[in-house]
């Protein structure tokens, strides 16, 4: 079995486990006065301070949530509602975020009276700072561009991003899910005032997650509670979820310079390897500002589905970028936005690595790869 | 062998497939999305692809332990099935969707992209039997589901595998709840799936619009009443005629006109026909004419003995018996209520001949 999935979710770190068993087997909740609660608030706050030291950011910085759709949705529609006026209603979004924004953006324009700017990218899939200049104006709630695609891999130029926001004063959001782990993520050094991060994705547990929300910037809560989260989530603490997304946000950001220079050897090698082995599959994205474990191809004449299936049947575990809830497959709205058409953006396969890749993944997808590439090419594309 | 399962999210399916995995198949389940809106389209009982009905196919092939994955069909379904079944209705014929879906859908789209996987055929959950390439009914009658197979050609015959055409139904849900499956107990699909709540003539109208035209009595001439669209009727239906009956005499639907939007009603006996001719016919086992058998006109429709012989199609060429050429079906006892659109069946027993379309149906006499 190779799996090259690892962007989809990638395996907990064994230290993860460890935390999280060892908090589960202690009762109490972390907002009651007794012992037990004490107890729990203790993991909770140091979770926090954990979090928070990995990723550049203060304590009362960092609210957890249930992970990064969670986080996006607070970000879009808290940021949206926190400044919304008659004369500020529009939202600037890149043609290229998770679904997780992309619909939330969408719902407040059906619902909530938004209007939106999708920002064009370029063919590798970056946002250009002048796109982003020349879309701003005083009517702008809020800028959200993700720090690194899940399709493609291209790492946005988040900095110069969020000073143009900064300049006309308006608040940026970024969705970092894919970017913890791989690339140095700093908060406080990006400048971006609300940051999005999950626990699967750099091997903590799935369902727990954080928005990184800078302590100036007003957010109207989605969920109503306790408000354990500055009143601004909540929801009992999830003590164990959060030990287990401190250990892995420690080590993540700690190994993160060496995987990434290993994942992008591997990646590589992988790229360099398909090539050579399918002569007209097509790299995308971008060469350089890129994640170091993604590799997407597109393989012309070939159904991404197709491809997939026969991977599967071989032991090979690889994704066709974005599925939905229904298991339809759609033609990716990232490529389609890079400028291919829907017929080359059905034919695409994204290879992701994590920190347990080995070259024998690498090895075992190049076995398969391009007899599935052939068989591939004699289904009737619909 | 390895086997493509499709699997609707109903009991008979997951059976199959289940039967598929035990005789030592390599199996992978695919469950067709055949809706553009699903969750428009009825859920549970009702339907064959709500977002439900995907669901309970991915825990049947989970259970399974069998790869599972969602093919998109549904522009295809669009345009073969639910396009041609308006398209039909408005040209006065009333169609089987179930029987095109097969012939373009379940064993054209989905089988051709089987065997261009890799895979050596497709198995479904189809209530009929199929032996050595030989279709024939399913031991459960009243399941039996070999008239909407029947168009199936012997290549296509040849790449499907039927595993449950020797049990019956309740030996179906007997065999799922054996195995844990929890679709065991879901009620059966009926009607037409696209169709979500049942209103076929509903459905029409919003398709084709309001055509109002004149109901005609066959014995008179007479004009006896209006409808607001002559697609709202099938052959022999009595029910929905709002028609004025001087002599108390029930009326059915003798025929369709599509262009003056006529339908003509008459009495029951004048829906005898003694005569079915044809479009191009599919052979699942050729067999030389003229052709003594059984023919059956319609879904779970009963049979009738028949003389087959081969029509040429006015303007074809003098002594020409193409292919493309349908059938003239003598029948020895005059059927009630033939539609054009529907397929004629030729069964010797219970085993498939072949099926064409009804083009007419007429009495000589």
């Amino acid at each position: 079995m190779a799996y090259l999935d690892h962007a989809a979710s990638t395996p907990m770190l064994p230290e993860a486990i460890a935390a999280v068993a060892d908090a589960m087997a202690r009762a109490g909740n972390a907002s009651s006065l007794h012992a037990a609660g004490r107890r729990a608030r203790r993991t909770v706050e140091e979770s926090r301070e954990a979090v928070a030291a990995a990723l550049g950011a203060r304590p009362s910085e960092v609210l957890f949530t249930g992970g990064g759709t969670e986080s996006d949705n607070l970000a879009v529609k808290g940021l949206y509602w926190a400044r919304r006026s008659p004369s500020r209603t529009r939202v600037l979004a890149s043609a290229v975020e998770h679904h997780a924004v992309l619909d939330a953006v969408e719902w407040l324009v059906a619902h909530e009276g938004a209007t939106v700017t999708w920002l064009e990218v370029d063919r590798l899939g970056r946002v250009h700072p002048e796109v982003l200049e020349a879309a701003m104006g005083p009517d702008v709630a809020l800028v959200t561009v993700m720090w690194a695609n899940n399709e493609v891999g291209t790492v946005q130029p988040v900095v110069a991003l969020a000073e143009v926001a900064h300049r006309h004063g308006v608040p940026f959001h970024t969705d970092a899910v894919q970017a913890v782990g791989q690339l140095p993520v700093d908060f406080a050094a990006s400048g971006v005032d609300a940051m999005t991060i999950t626990g699967h994705k750099f091997g903590g547990p799935l369902g727990v997650g954080a928005l990184l929300l800078g302590r100036e910037v007003a957010v109207t809560p989605l969920l109503h509670g306790g408000g354990q989260e500055r009143d601004v989530r909540s929801g009992t603490f999830d003590t164990p979820a959060l030990a287990g997304l401190a250990a892995a946000a420690t080590l993540a950001t700690q190994r993160q310079p060496i995987v990434a220079t290993n994942l992008a050897a591997l990646r590589d090698d992988l790229v360099r390897r398909v090539l050579a082995a399918v002569p007209s599959a097509v790299y995308n994205g971008d060469p350089v500002h890129r994640l170091p474990g993604n590799a997407h191809f597109s393989f012309p004449g070939c159904e991404g589905d197709s491809l997939l299936l026969l991977l599967d049947a071989r032991g090979v575990e690889v994704s066709t970028g974005s599925a939905c809830s229904s298991g339809v497959a759609r033609p990716s709205h990232v490529l389609v936005a890079m400028g291919q058409d829907e017929e080359t953006a059905r034919s695409s396969l994204r290879f992701s690595l994590g920190h347990s890749s080995t070259p024998a993944d690498v090895d075992a997808l190049l076995e398969v790869l391009p007899g599935a590439v052939e068989r591939a090419r004699r289904v009737p594309v619909r | 062998m390895k086997l493509l399962a499709a699997l609707s999210g109903g009991v008979d399916s997951a059976v199959a497939a289940a039967l598929a995995v035990e005789a030592g198949h390599e199996v992978t389940a695919v469950h067709l999305a055949l809706s553009e809106a699903p969750e428009a389209l009825r859920s549970g009982s009702r339907g064959c692809c709500s977002r439900e009905d995907a669901r309970d196919a991915a825990r049947v092939a989970d259970v399974l332990g069998i790869p599972f994955y969602v093919w998109d069909l549904a522009a295809q379904f669009r345009e073969d099935v639910i396009d041609d079944f308006v398209a039909e209705y408005a040209a006065g014929r009333t169609p089987n969707p179930c029987l095109r879906c097969n012939e373009k859908v379940k064993f054209a789209a989905v089988l051709d992209r089987a065997l261009a996987l890799g895979f050596d055929a497709v198995v479904t959950g189809h209530h009929a039997r199929l032996d050595n390439g030989v279709l024939s009914r399913s031991v459960d009658l009243q399941k039996d589901q070999s008239y909407v197979l029947a168009v199936l050609s012997p290549s296509q015959l040849a790449a499907t595998v039927l595993p449950l055409g020797g049990i019956t139904k309740d030996e179906v849900r007997r065999l799922a709840r054996e195995r844990g499956l929890g679709v065991a107990d879901k009620a059966d699909s009926h009607d037409i799936c696209f169709i979500a709540d049942g209103d076929t003539a509903g459905f029409l109208r919003t398709a084709l619009g309001e055509q109002p035209g004149p109901v005609v009595d066959a014995l008179s001439g007479a004009v006896v009443g209006h409808h607001d669209g002559a697609y709202g009727f099938t052959v022999g239906q009595r029910r929905g005629l709002k028609i004025d009956k001087q002599d108390g005499v029930p009326r059915y639907v003798l025929s369709i006109e599509p262009v003056s939007r006529t339908v003509t009603v008459g009495t029951q006996e004048a829906l005898d026909v003694d005569t079915v001719r044809t479009g191009a016919p599919v052979w699942s086992s050729p067999r030389a004419l003229p052709l003594a058998c059984t023919v059956q006109l319609r879904a779970h429709g009963m049979v009738h003995d028949c003389t087959v012989t081969a029509m040429v199609t006015a303007g074809a060429t003098a002594g020409a018996t193409a292919s493309g050429d349908g059938w003239e079906l003598r029948l020895t006892d005059p059927a009630r209520g033939v539609a054009p659109g529907q397929a004629a069946v030729l069964y010797d027993g219970d085993e498939v001949l072949g099926s064409a379309t009804i083009r007419e149906a007429l009495l000589i006499g």
